[in-house]
């Protein structure tokens, strides 16, 4: 098939970017939308121009280093995939496509489609793990059962790739959908609890340090996300960390 | 000959025996000491976290945007442990036992053994760190069981085992970097590692942002860089997957060891055109449950290539299953060496069944049915039909696998539930690596080698769930104590200068390699030379090799390598973000590295684990050993060109272990 592709270039973080036009050839449906932008830049290198950056790794969906959004949408049309995941059989032969980076305050652009996502390290830094050493002088792992429900569900939550495109779905660019991931994850086990407040208290004190936007409950992100974390963690998030403003860490 | 400096005394109590006897550094002279750790897979981040409580200073670099995305996150299947929650009979000894044998009695047995023995470790220290292991509904741990042994002793999280304790390793190192015992350096490329006096005494950098090329010192450096199947170019690694630190550690006095030992996985997604960047693996543990099988006529084949037969019609009487063919006592749980060959052996007899007529099936209609007879059972449903119990079947398979299930459709197009997936075998981890001692320590003095990076656990052939026990491993339980030996005599050195001579030269060593890239007046993209390398090493050093082929092969190489410099195009500027140039420069060591794989799969005159000599087999077509002559590590030093590079050896002591012909049947 045969494209019109707009693609976000911008320099750096403080340059201003632009929509720059390319026409494709030579598409096809089995190409993932990777392969289709590595077609691009292997034209655009060969006729001497600067290819698109954008960032990638596993190409399976489970890194969370893509990050494109394309004709308005996180990672694209199709639900529950990531943009390494889309292929072009979604795309007709004629379309045009836009392509951008996430937009978020938090998530300044590196350059082209490539931004930086350092506020959610930061996040987690913050508090997002249990605070136990590595001796590996603790308890038996079986010690202590978890209720099958509650490790399905913790698992759920931890599926979460930390890719961002919640915060750039959403109009506030809030990072709720994200950093409720985490905290639930640990709510829901055994091992979490004692530093359930304390945690999170300190990753939502981060995420507005991070200059995220406040969540209204629309709802966009848990609809974009790849992996279909659920807005029921953001409402057990809420209720933890007003828990622990009201009774303290 | 090379000392392993494996410690004296039984087999079982070396690893007791030896951390009990190692120097130690104390709390306060820690605080003194500054370690390097390149990467931050499940090696490279345990060992940051681990050292940093210890005390140390860690500084930790990776080239992705985080730490949580090295490509440990991709793993699926689970992680090994000789727990015998299962009361299957399980033990440490079994565990070693099959990984000595699966590895095609080409590994050391001391460190083997001691893998053996901190496997339960890490399953408990998971579960302290909260990662979410699959469970029963007694709320126990769930366990599952994978290729090559007959217990089940694997712990998994759905299909997504490595994201979940890469998720743990990786909360580890953020609580060390919050309070500021490791500082990280995203987006950091180590260029070359520097020694002083011999000794490795830091690295040289590069911010993939900015460009610049910078210095860090250090009183030790650990590589967790991870390993070098994307030599083939098509593999299930990550894009940025790549061999350069490991390289440049080789090019300064590192022994690399048994670099052609390759690991191709039997089932991951076929290719589908030439454009396609890289394959896709379906977990091993799908082959607990499905059944691989072709058509048993040539012309069932050749008509399913034409798309005029469906495999959903052809009657069970004209399938053949071969694994359970061949091997009727582990069947469709092989090892994957032999499920790899298999298969191909299979497709090179014409029997085929995608376009390439490279794919075999890999059918779960047997396992929908006896799952969902069982469901039925449970639910007391009196004369289900068998669609109601299908349905059921795929319910179960559905919570069991559906992630791959779902994986496999948005590839392919292609509906699992409703017909058999096609599969190939893909080039997938590898078991060489940069030479170790017991300590972990490289041949270059307080240069340390973890995880897929060094080649010291797997012999000639990894166990499946046995990659992540071994980063973690080597992270958590090994290094951190092992490393002090060797550290105990920097106490006093004080802080290394990064200035000295040494420093400078590497830098600017590191300069001049950059810009002759950017300067360089060629016209070809450097994926188009990767992709030719990777062709080459496919045919020629894959699933069989052949002294003709591989003789050849080097040649190629080397003329593909003269090609590549002469006429690579890398667009773009020295100071700034430029994936370009990253890839140019992986590319540049993976043409030397293919060179030294196929010199050392043409010099091992012997069969063994994944690496198959067509000249050495039995009649059968299995692999055949050769253990009068070739019990022991190739290990090889840099001597200028890959070609030249200098044999030393490792002779192999099995003392605890027979040594037998393999047998799965
Ligand atoms: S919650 Fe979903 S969209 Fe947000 S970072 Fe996690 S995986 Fe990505
Ligand atoms: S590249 Fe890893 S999730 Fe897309």
């Amino acid at each position: 098939m045969n494209l019109t592709l707009k693609v976000w270039r911008q320099e750096g973080p403080k340059d201003k970017g632009n929509l720059q036009t390319h026409k494709l050839s030579g598409v096809t449906g089995d190409m993932s939308f990777l392969e289709m932008m590595d077609v691009l830049n292997d034209q655009i290198i060969r006729e001497g121009g600067d290819p698109v950056v954008f960032d990638h790794d596993c190409r399976e969906g489970i890194c969370g280093m893509c990050s494109m959004f394309i004709n308005g949408e996180a990672h694209g049309p199709g639900r529950g995939v990531t943009t390494c995941q889309l292929h072009m059989r979604s795309f007709k032969d004629g379309d045009t496509i836009t392509i951008e980076p996430w937009r978020a305050s938090a998530f300044p652009v590196v350059k082209d489609l490539a931004v930086d996502r350092g506020a959610f390290d930061r996040i987690i830094q913050a508090g997002g793990y249990v605070s136990v050493n590595t001796s590996g002088e603790t308890l038996d792992a079986n010690a202590i059962p978890v209720p099958k429900a509650d490790a399905d569900e913790a698992f759920n939550a931890a599926t979460c790739i930390g890719c961002g495109a919640c915060v750039a779905t959403c109009k506030n660019a809030s990072a709720m959908l994200f950093v409720s991931a985490k905290v639930s994850q640990f709510a829901l086990l055994p091992q979490g609890q004692p530093e359930r407040k304390r945690r999170v208290t300190r990753m939502v004190e981060q995420m507005d340090k991070e200059g995220f936007g406040n969540c209204t409950n629309t709802g966009a992100c848990a609809v974009e996300c790849p992996k279909g974390i659920d807005l029921t963690n953001i409402a057990r998030m809420n209720r933890d960390f007003l828990n622990a403003s009201v009774t303290g860490e | 000959m090379l000392d392993s400096k494996t410690p004296e005394g039984p087999l079982a109590d070396k690893w007791t025996h030896h951390k009990n006897n190692i120097r130690l550094v104390n709390p306060a002279n820690k605080r003194l000491i500054d370690v390097i750790v390149v990467g931050t897979g499940l090696a490279g981040s345990s060992a940051a976290a681990s050292l940093a409580e210890m005390g140390y200073n860690v500084k930790a670099f990776c080239f992705q945007d985080s730490p949580r995305r090295a490509h440990s996150i991709a793993a699926q299947g689970g992680i090994n442990a000789a727990k015998n929650y299962q009361n299957d009979g399980d033990s440490v000894h079994r565990l070693f036992y099959d990984t000595i044998k699966g590895g095609d009695y080409r590994s050391r047995e001391s460190n083997v053994h001691r893998l053996a023995e901190v496997s339960t470790s890490i399953i408990d220290q998971c579960v302290a760190q909260g990662v979410p292991f699959a469970r029963e509904y007694g709320g126990l741990l769930d366990n599952r069981s994978f290729g090559g042994v007959q217990v089940s002793r694997t712990f998994y999280a759905k299909g997504q085992t490595g994201q979940q304790l890469l998720l743990g390793a990786y909360s580890a190192l953020s609580r060390q970097i919050a309070k500021g015992k490791v500082k990280m350096y995203n987006r950091h490329e180590m260029m070359d590692v520097v020694l002083v006096e011999g000794k490795a005494r830091g690295i040289i950098a590069r911010n993939l942002v900015s460009g610049e090329v910078e210095r860090h010192s250090a009183h030790a450096v650990v590589l967790a860089s991870g390993g070098y199947g994307n030599v083939f170019f098509l593999s299930t690694n990550a894009m940025g997957s790549n061999v350069s630190a490991a390289w440049k550690a080789h090019k300064k006095g590192a022994f690399m060891a048994n670099p052609c030992f390759t690991q191709i996985h039997p089932t991951c997604i076929p290719v589908s055109g030439h454009y396609q960047s890289k394959l896709t693996l379906m977990s091993e543990s799908l082959r607990n449950d499905g059944r691989i099988w072709v058509p048993a006529k040539l012309e069932d084949a050749e008509a399913v290539r034409q798309g005029k037969l469906k495999p959903t019609d052809i009657p069970e009487a004209d399938r053949d299953y071969y694994l359970e063919r061949r091997y009727p006592a582990f069947g469709n749980l092989v090892p994957r060496d032999v499920a790899s060959r298999a298969a191909k052996e299979r497709c090179d007899a014409g029997f085929g069944v995608n376009g390439t007529g490279e794919a075999v099936y890999l059918d779960y209609a047997s396992a929908f049915e006896r799952y969902g007879q069982t469901e039925a059972n449970v639910l007391g449903l009196k004369d289900p039909s068998e669609d109601r119990i299908r349905e059921l079947g795929k319910a179960v398979v559905k919570a069991k696998y559906g992630n791959l299930f779902d994986m496999y459709r948005q590839i392919t197009d292609d509906n699992p539930y409703e017909t058999p997936m096609k599969i190939y075998p893909a080039v997938h981890y590898t078991m060489g690596g940069l030479w170790v001692d017991y300590n972990l320590m490289t041949t270059v003095p307080g240069l340390y080698a973890a995880g897929e990076a060094n080649f010291s656990d797997h012999g000639a052939n990894r166990l499946g769930a046995s990659a992540l026990m071994q980063g973690l491993a080597d992270g958590y339980f090994v290094l951190p104590y092992t490393i002090g030996d060797y550290l105990a005599d920097d106490i006093r050195t004080g802080s290394v200068a990064n200035d000295s001579p040494e420093f400078m030269a590497a830098e600017e060593e590191v300069k001049t390699r950059l810009r002759a890239f950017i300067d360089n007046d060629g016209k070809t993209p450097v994926d188009d030379f990767h992709r030719r390398l990777g062709r080459l090493m496919w045919d020629n050093c894959g699933m069989a090799r052949n002294r003709e082929e591989l003789t050849q092969a080097m040649k190629d190489i080397s003329a593909l390598r003269e090609e590549f410099y002469a006429d690579v195009r890398v667009p773009g500027k020295l100071d700034g973000y430029n994936p370009e140039l990253d890839k140019a420069g992986r590319v540049a060591d993976l043409l030397e590295l293919g060179e030294l794989m196929c010199k050392d799969a043409l010099e091992r005159e012997e069969s063994c684990g994944g690496h198959f000599r067509d000249e050495h087999q039995t009649e059968e077509g299995e692999a055949l050993r050769r253990d009068d002559d070739f019990t022991f590590v190739s290990a090889w030093e840099f001597q200028g060109e890959p070609k030249d590079a200098a044999l030393h050896k490792e002779e192999l002591e099995y003392k605890n272990i027979e040594l037998k012909q393999r047998s799965y049947k």
